[in-house]
């Protein structure tokens, strides 16, 4: 009840609710006389002294009249909703308890006759009980019953296959009794919000009939009559014909106020407003973050959205490359060697805003690059910002996520300085996505090969002929069998595999300078999973081309990357190259994975060992380091002081205050779980 | 009771188990067609029925109370309503094959004459009103989508949606009377009611249409907007390519089967629902004779009349099981 007064949904729900009520209640009784006085001094007239909305033929009230008729109208209706929602529950239920043949039979007579339409129904109806409102209100009711039913059947059918069903069916409870004790009462709710979706139907439908004339018959009258009546006198009093359409309208849109404010109450969720969202992120990339305030904040997302992002956060001013007073900058990069970069990741963060109060920041303050050609790797676990970091290097994030770097530059091309028409060119030129599933990320409506064919389409000026040869000869690179055939096929066609190295096939379309692959095998069989690697690799290798990398499969990266990014709670805590990371990281998360990462000794028979604890919610993240409440050598200042990136004598950088050394020891799985 | 598994036993699925030589597509075709076939037969066994479910006897109510009852006695016979109800049935199905529908009550006159002349005026208000529909519907959610996604321009979307529903919510015959006040009585720019030149098709058509084109333009807008989320629009995006391909030709295709599902529906209960517009309109098709039979008690009137509704409803659910069938052949055929 509270949740229906706060929502200005509901609070209107309930006002219009309590109009009709009243008007249905008390309507006859205090304008009953005036509605049917005649004033025959103004038959037909229109609107003036006395008659608001004018007379009708016979020189009554409409106004009068509208609101008398509320009463027959919405009672009607309702009765008519009641019997159809009655004899359709109990069909239903029938259904849902009886033999199976008798529920097959009864089911398909259901399916039937929703077929066809509630109006050919109610009128098939109207003629078999003659003409009148109590014949009406049968016949609607009728007609609306098979929709009930199904809507029944369907509802006490998924309730009857849950657990404590089947519990009560094992402990040999009669059906009928299951049906009442714990079928009906749990379909209630959702049978309801549809009466009342309903209801309005039922009104828009009696008053047809009435208006066809097969309804309410004289000297009564509901809104389908006068509006029938009206029609007659249009050109005398138009409004004699509309102000009773005018109610039904409103009434039925009270109804359907009613059913989605149910609906709402049930389960829904109120969206945050944009400008309330905007404030909370532009606040999250202010926080804490010095250089932001001095370089001034972009939206990563606002230069791919064509200028018309719904968060613009600050402004749009660019920071030149390599300029930056860094540590980690300075320490991996000088200007001589910027040219070697591929891509420049500075200050990077992540924000989206998860409710009126909070913005979550699942990437907080990464920094990275990527030489030309090389292989780096971002490991960490679910939720620790890898894949969100990759996404906001390839401007892939859209509202109401939002990203934000001081520095963002990829093959030479500081993104930010970029229109957006030229930033369309320049990342489908430069840089190629392999995402995860490969089934969900293909389009399941076209032919793969012209997936791919219109990249070239786009981007190399190709003809329609020759942007299909380049697909089918980058399938045929990527050794998918009889390419030609395969391309001319739909995405759901393929195995899993082959739709994975067509993802791949498409990252090589063009000639890409850096290559980002997002889990590119976690949804793949074991043996297919190298095959797939080692194309990547070799495609790689072939192009000249940098990989970025994304797993939580420690074993993938150090296969496949020269160096590695650690990723933890939205901060890179370790950077480190693979021969120095085998050799022994420096952090003890890092040292965590490899410790807890399965390789082909382990017993499998036993749970598989993992770090104890878990990862600090983002928008719940500590004042110290993220990792200490995890961490078996945290001490005071861990709880305090967030460690920054500083060279680490395990090689690389480390984000620690307490950096290990030596070569890791492989968790007993048994040690690591007590 | 029963297990989640039984939800989707219907007549299709109870076949199912049966090892079947032929093709998805084959055995698809066969089991639609054996659901129109029953479906056919219960429109008819209801068709048949109306006249016997009538309380008292329908000739009676008919011709009325003071018609002489030798009248009364020979129309009874001429109907074949004396003889035992299974041949009466059988009679009425084999009259039906042989295309013999039965004379109106009325004027006596076979009618098929009457429906054959009549047909042609609401088919073409329906699939003018349907193509109207759709003209405006899809291109308009398309488009709200597009400027609405991901929670862009709130007081856009709260606006459509919100005028949407209104305008969903003005039932077809409230629709006209607003469109001849409008239309015909204040600006007289189109006649008020009739058949007559093209301009006469304009309110009917609209009438029927407005309604109808706002309800399917909400859901054409809530589809797009689901797909836009979906990972291959993203792979999409990734491609780089220009915004215009990726919601015509990524996103619009796999919109289309809950696009098509709806706009089924929509046509079966726009042809009913020129029953009210023809009949607000004046307008010479099916709608108004049904309600006259109705009225007049003219009962082998309704009979074909119901047939003739009930077969354009079936026809039209056929085809678009069929074209569903044939966009995404993976969900439907599979189901059936």
């Amino acid at each position: 009840m509270k949740r229906l007064m706060t929502s200005p949904l509901g609070v209107a729900a309930l006002v219009v609710n309590a109009i009709l009520l009243f008007l249905v209640l008390f309507a006859p009784a205090i304008w009953g006389k005036q509605a049917a006085a005649n004033d025959i001094l103004n038959l037909g007239a229109g609107p003036g002294l006395g008659h608001a909305f004018g007379t009708d033929a016979l020189g009554r009230d409409i106004l009068a009249r509208v609101l008398v008729a509320s009463q027959l109208s919405i009672g009607l209706a309702l009765g008519a909703t009641a019997i159809g929602m009655f004899i359709g529950a109990v069909i239903g239920s029938v259904a849902a308890i009886t033999s199976s043949r008798l529920r097959w039979l009864i089911t398909g007579f259901i399916d039937i006759m929703v077929a066809f339409p509630g109006l050919l129904l109610a009128l098939f109806f109207a003629v078999i009980f003659g003409v009148g409102p109590r014949a009406a209100v049968f016949a609607l009711g009728l007609a609306m019953a098979p929709s009930f039913a199904r809507l029944t059947y369907t509802l006490a059918a998924n309730i009857a296959g849950r657990d404590f069903v089947a519990a009560a069916r094992t402990l040999g409870i009669s059906r009928t009794r299951i049906l009442f004790r714990h079928v009906l009462p749990n379909i209630g709710e959702p049978l309801i919000v549809n009466a009342t979706l309903g209801a309005s139907g039922s009104l828009l439908a009696f008053a047809s009939l009435s208006f066809l004339g097969l309804g309410v018959q004289l000297p009564d009258y509901d809104w389908g009559k006068m509006l029938g009546d009206g029609l007659n006198t249009i050109y005398k009093n138009p409004l004699a014909a509309l102000a009773p359409g005018l109610a039904l309208v409103l009434a039925g849109l009270a109804f359907n106020l009613s059913g989605e404010a149910a609906a709402q109450l049930l389960g829904g969720r109120v969206a945050m407003s944009p400008s309330r969202a905007r404030r909370l992120l532009s606040a999250a990339f202010d926080r804490g973050i010095v250089d932001s305030d001095a370089t001034g904040a972009r939206t990563a997302g606002a230069a791919a959205e064509a200028g018309e992002a719904a968060y613009p956060l600050g402004k749009a001013t660019t920071t030149e490359a390599g300029e930056t007073a860094y540590p980690l900058g300075k320490a991996t990069t000088t200007k001589a060697k910027s040219a070697d970069l591929v891509l420049r990741v500075e200050h990077l963060k992540v924000a989206i805003p998860l409710d009126e109060t909070t913005v979550a920041t699942p990437v907080r303050d990464v920094s990275f690059t990527v030489r030309r050609g090389e292989a780096v790797g971002i490991v960490g676990e679910s939720g620790s910002g890898k894949t969100l970091t990759a996404m906001a290097v390839a401007q892939l994030l859209s509202p109401p996520v939002a990203s934000q770097a001081d520095v963002m530059v990829l093959a030479g091309q500081s993104l930010a300085t970029l229109s957006p028409k030229a930033l369309r060119r320049h990342l489908g030129t430069s840089l190629a996505m392999v995402f995860q599933d490969p089934m969900s990320s293909l389009n399941p409506t076209m032919r793969v090969g012209l997936q791919l064919a219109e990249y070239s389409r786009e981007h190399q000026g190709a003809g329609r002929a020759q942007a299909w040869e380049r697909a089918v000869d980058r399938l045929r690179a990527v050794r998918i069998p009889s390419p030609e055939r395969r391309a001319k096929q739909l995405p759901h066609e393929l195995s899993g595999g082959m739709r994975q190295r067509s993802m791949i096939a498409l990252g090589l379309m063009g000639e890409p300078a850096l290559i980002i692959a997002d889990e590119p095998t976690t949804a793949l069989d074991v043996t297919v999973q190298e095959q797939v690697l080692r194309l990547i690799d070799r495609a790689r290798a072939e192009h000249g081309a940098a990989l970025l990398l994304i797993s939580h499969d420690l074993a993938v990266v150090t296969a496949m990357c020269d160096r590695v990014l650690v990723m933890y709670a939205g901060k890179i805590v370790e950077s480190i190259g693979v021969t120095d990371l085998v050799a022994g990281p420096a952090h003890p998360y890092t040292r965590g994975l490899i410790a807890t990462s399965p390789d082909l000794g382990s017993d499998r028979d036993h749970l598989l060992p993992s770090i104890p604890g878990r990862p600090p919610h983002p928008g719940r993240l500590p004042v110290g380091c993220a990792f200490a409440s995890r961490c078996p050598f945290a001490t005071a200042v861990c709880e305090e002081i967030d460690p920054q990136l500083n060279l680490s004598t395990a090689g690389g950088q480390v984000a620690c205050h307490h950096p290990q050394s030596g070569s890791v020891v492989k968790a007993d799985p048994a040690g690591v779980l007590s | 009771m029963t297990g989640a598994a039984d939800v989707s036993t219907t007549p299709r699925a109870h076949v199912r188990g049966v090892r079947r030589p032929l093709g998805p597509w084959a055995s698809f075709l066969i089991r639609r067609l054996a659901r129109l076939v029953v479906s056919v037969w219960v429109l008819i066994t209801f068709a048949f029925l109306l006249i016997h479910l009538i309380p008292g006897d329908p000739v009676r109510a008919a011709l009325g109370l003071t018609a002489p009852p030798d009248l009364v006695e020979r129309t009874r016979e001429g109907l074949g309503l004396n003889d035992p109800l299974l041949v009466q049935y059988g009679r009425y199905m084999h009259n039906l094959f042989t295309g013999d529908f039965g004379v109106s009550m009325i004027n006596r006159l076979p009618v098929i004459d009457t429906v054959s002349h009549r047909l042609p005026n609401t088919l073409l208000l329906a699939v003018l009103a349907f193509v109207t529909i759709v003209l405006i519907a899809i291109p308009l959610g398309l488009g709200m989508a597009i400027l609405t996604r991901d929670g862009r321009r709130r007081p856009l979307e709260l606006g459509f949606t919100s005028s949407a529903m209104v305008i969903a919510a003005i039932p077809e015959f409230l629709a006209a009377v607003m469109l001849v006040y409008v239309f015909a009585v204040k600006t007289g720019w189109f006649p008020i009611a009739g058949k007559a030149g093209p301009n006469t098709f304009v309110l009917p058509v609209a009438a029927l249409s407005i309604g109808a084109a706002a309800a399917l333009s909400r859901l054409v807008r809530v589809e797009v907007l689901g797909v836009l989320g979906q990972d291959f629009i993203r792979t999409a995006r990734s491609k780089r390519l220009r915004n215009a391909r990726i919601y015509l030709r990524h996103a619009l295709p796999n919109t289309l089967t809950a696009t098509l599902t709806v706009s089924g529906l929509l046509l079966s209960s726009l042809v009913v629902g020129s029953v009210l517009v023809e009949t607000t309109f004046a307008w010479p098709g099916l709608g108004p004779t049904m309600v006259s039979a109705i009225l007049a008690r003219d009962y082998p009137m309704v009979q074909i009349i119901v047939l003739v509704y009930g077969a354009m409803v079936l026809f039209i659910n056929l085809v678009v099981d069929l074209v569903l069938a044939a966009l995404d052949p993976r969900s439907t055929i599979k189901q059936g």
